[in-house]
């Protein structure tokens, strides 16, 4: 229901008078949640004896006027966080386009073992991939999170764009044949481009998604922003700055995957005014793919 | 091969573990996801903002960082949970905006004009929601809240990274032990994700993809 109105008759002023004031209330006892939350942990606290500072007190955040601080944040943390989702990316969308190439083949002995390959992969938790990549390639904790990465992204972002495939229209691969291209030809240069676009959403929404996932490195032992600053500078620093530490990585990687989501959306929207298609919902990759995939299943039986 | 079926006790005590994770929090999901959901249409304005920030935010913090909040931050201040409660509290937490997402998505997917045709029958808003809406709006849900549990199934592994003995930990453990098969020892556990995630897949495929044509 784009417009709930047609629910329920159009609200009159009393309806709409018992609504602002719902909302006033409802309004300030969130913001007297909110600010009970910070009071609480504002308050000095006991511990053995001792009374420790509350969790705003300005020597629990020293440590940040340090600019040495922010430039190994920066440095160590923010750019190993990056460095890991940047390869990854960039292997996922290669490793994508050989999956949907091979997963969409005319060839039976090509396109059922890809088939089953991607279940496998898009089945798995990315952490046990990790873990077997770590253990059993014993490559180091930066490969095993970049491999891991851009394979379960891969796969995901392959069975996007097997899902763009399917749903052209088929005018598109009859017309590239009809011109005497080779089925390959068709396929590289009139279907894939128009499947890529479509599909640039999911992409970039499945991307935000390998972002956030860098941070299971932390489990594994890479690295990267979380670990750095909660184990390298929460240990070098004491633990006194624990919780100044997590709340400066979690705005870190808020900031981060907002920027990135924002431009997802915004992709979607530039690119669903250009083409006539449904557009699809950036917001969520993975319901976004389940629609494709059905459209596209949709399609293919419709049959010639 | 051996390896695998020595260590089958132990295989199936993280399995377990995971599977009373995958329940327990799957159900607190469920809840706190419809309320978010019905305070995103609801007709007051601050809860409406209230649970679009919330949405916004919990679905872009790494899930890493919401289970290292429940299990190192927050007995740091002071709370006294056990690590599986603090698991399943950040598991339903991380899993809830999707699911409010995913009744949302449902809710909007049914066509405005079966609104305007029960409203034109003479249906009040009950009628209109009970017999005509929700049900056309339920099982448009079904298949992205299946997703959502396939989602929740794998992201059960990362409890494992933070003190809980469940699959993942198991795994890792017991290849750990056992160094000459550690690819047996871990293809066995991706065979006890695969038995929950596959068969789920292929089932929200079918669902999503019969309602798709009838659309």
């Amino acid at each position: 229901m784009s417009n709930s109105s047609v629910l329920f008759d159009a609200p009159g002023p009393k309806a709409r008078r018992i609504s602002l004031i719902a909302s006033i209330i409802a309004g300030i006892l969130i913001l007297a949640g909110v600010a009970w939350m910070i009071w609480t942990l504002a308050q000095p606290r006991e511990s053995g004896g001792i009374t420790l500072p509350g969790f705003f007190d300005p020597s629990r955040w020293d440590i940040f006027a340090d600019p040495e601080v922010w430039q190994f944040i920066v440095f160590e943390g923010v750019l190993a966080t990056l460095r890991a989702a940047l390869v990854a990316s960039v292997f996922a969308i290669a490793l994508g386009i050989v999956f949907s190439l091979l997963r969409s083949s005319q060839v039976a002995w090509i396109r059922i073992p890809t088939t089953i390959v991607l279940e496998f992969l898009r089945g798995m938790p990315v952490l046990l991939m990790m873990l077997f990549i770590l253990l059993v390639l014993n490559t180091g904790a930066f490969w095993a999170v970049v491999a891991a990465l851009s394979l379960y992204n891969g796969a995901l972002i392959g069975e996007a764009l097997r899902a763009g495939l399917a749903a052209l229209p088929r005018g598109q691969r009859e017309a590239g044949l009809s011109l005497g291209m080779r089925p390959l030809q068709s396929k590289m240069l009139v279907e894939f481009p128009q499947a890529f676009r479509q599909m640039l959403p999911i992409i970039v929404a499945q991307l935000v998604v390998l972002l956030k996932d860098t941070s299971l490195g932390y489990i594994v032992g890479y690295t990267e922003l979380l670990r750095t600053n909660m184990n390298v500078l929460g240990s070098f620093y004491g633990n006194r700055y624990l919780f100044s530490l997590f709340v400066v990585t979690l705005v870190l990687y808020l900031t981060m995957n907002l920027l990135l989501s924002w431009f997802a959306r915004w992709l979607s929207k530039r690119t669903s005014s250009q083409s006539a298609g449904k557009r699809l919902d950036p917001e969520d990759a993975s319901q976004a793919l389940l629609v494709a995939e059905a459209t596209a299943a949709a399609r293919e039986s419709k049959g010639p | 091969m051996d390896a695998v079926i020595e260590n089958l006790p132990t295989y199936f005590e993280g399995f377990r573990m995971t599977l009373l994770l995958l329940v327990v929090s799957g159900i607190a999901a469920l809840v706190i996801g419809t309320i978010i959901a019905s305070m995103r249409i609801s007709p007051v304005g601050s809860l409406r903002v209230f649970a679009t920030v919330y949405t916004e935010l919990v679905r872009n913090t790494p899930l890493t960082l919401v289970l290292f909040f429940c299990a190192i931050i927050l007995p740091y201040l002071g709370s006294e949970l056990t690590y599986v409660t603090a698991a399943m509290i950040g598991l339903s937490v991380y899993t809830s905006p999707f699911v409010a997402e995913a009744l949302r998505s449902g809710i909007n997917g049914v066509p405005i004009g079966q609104a305007e045709a029960s409203r034109s029958v003479g249906l009040g808003f009950t009628q209109t929601v009970g017999l005509v809406v929700m049900p056309q709006a339920f099982r448009m849900t079904i298949p992205p809240l299946i997703n959502v549990f396939i989602a929740l199934t794998k992201n059960t592994s990362v409890a494992g990274g933070f003190f809980v003995f469940e699959l993942f930990a198991a795994t890792r453990e017991l290849a750990n032990a056992n160094g000459d098969a550690v690819i047996a020892i871990l293809l066995g556990a991706a065979t006890l994700y695969l038995v929950i995630t596959i068969p789920l897949g292929i089932l929200a495929g079918q669902l999503e993809r019969k309602w798709v044509v009838q659309r």
